[in-house]
């Protein structure tokens, strides 16, 4: 699902450098039945081209915003906290729901997240069965549950 | 529950139904014992502020979650929310707007003013208890909070 010809109709962006935790992330979703509209990117410069349809991913529908944003911390080129920075100080993609997902659980992380303006913080537990459920209940939540303009 | 140290969801709401609807729901995914409920956003101010008839409650004790109403006395939940998120010392704990407005308005107005999520009640009374306990599971099972 990591090319761009599937970045219409996306409920989840999925922000992860590493290859493995974003298998283990989409192997998740899988099982509940939430995996199909998922789009994977490696770093943040192309999780901000996604939203905002530039580089890459010019002639994707702008309008188009994922119901979700799961994104890590560490990453190359930009990283997790200057995505949350960009994507919370302008208007149009503030309402969009990012929720960091990280194997960080500093509290300076946790805390500087929300001075952003993130909408959920998740630390990534460390067991798959563990992880796979959280993911699920993340799902759930976000893309069933709550609400975006 | 006097020194309120348990609390971890305040709940505001006026509509006695509806809280009392949300508090069992929340009773059947076991998290009924760390709900606080306030009825209108003056109070709601004060628990969280520690002010007024809270004056003695513990700062450091922040809930992991405020589930709000809109239309509430006093002050309006937009109300509530535009101040605590403006305050430095509030903005960080999370808040999801429950409500029974599905109005665009009220959507884009709470995410403009940093709401960190937003939920329509459902009407009938087994899918909103079915929202509020998927609400109780994400927020309070797996979301983070930030400590103060």
């Amino acid at each position: 699902m990591n090319n761009r010809n599937g970045s219409e109709n996306v409920d989840i962006l999925l922000v992860e450098d590493n290859r493995h935790d974003a298998e283990l992330t989409m192997r998740a979703l899988t099982k509940s039945e939430l995996r199909n509209r998922l789009h994977w990117v490696e770093d943040g410069v192309e999780a901000l081209d996604f939203v905002r349809a530039t580089g890459a991913y010019t002639g994707r529908d702008p309008t188009q915003f994922p119901k979700l944003i799961l994104l890590d911390l560490k990453m190359p080129r930009l990283n997790g906290l200057d995505v949350v920075r960009e994507l919370k100080s302008d208007k149009r993609t503030r309402p969009i729901p990012v929720v960091v997902m990280t194997s960080s659980n500093q509290s300076r992380d946790v805390a500087e997240s929300y001075r952003l303006g993130v909408n959920g913080y998740v630390t990534k537990p460390i067991h798959f069965m563990d992880l796979a459920d959280a993911i699920s209940q993340i799902a759930i939540y976000w893309l069933r549950v709550n609400q975006v303009p | 529950m006097n020194d309120f140290s348990d609390v971890e969801v305040l709940l505001v709401e006026d509509n006695h139904a509806d809280a009392e609807m949300t508090m069992r729901a929340l009773d059947r995914a076991n998290f009924l014992n760390k709900v606080y409920w306030v009825h209108d956003g003056v109070e709601a101010l004060d628990f969280v502020r520690c002010t007024g008839p809270y004056a003695s409650r513990d700062r450091t004790q922040r809930p992991k979650l405020i589930l709000l109403d809109l239309t509430i006395p006093r002050l309006s939940g937009l109300s509530v929310l535009r101040e605590l998120k403006s305050g430095v010392q509030t903005s960080t704990i999370p808040i999801v707007v429950l409500t029974s407005s599905d109005q665009d308005d009220d959507i884009a107005e709470s995410y403009r003013l940093g709401v960190n999520g937003f939920v329509n009640k459902p009407v009938e009374p087994a899918s909103f208890v079915e929202q509020v306990s998927r609400i109780g599971m994400y927020w309070l099972m797996v979301n983070q909070a930030p400590a103060i």
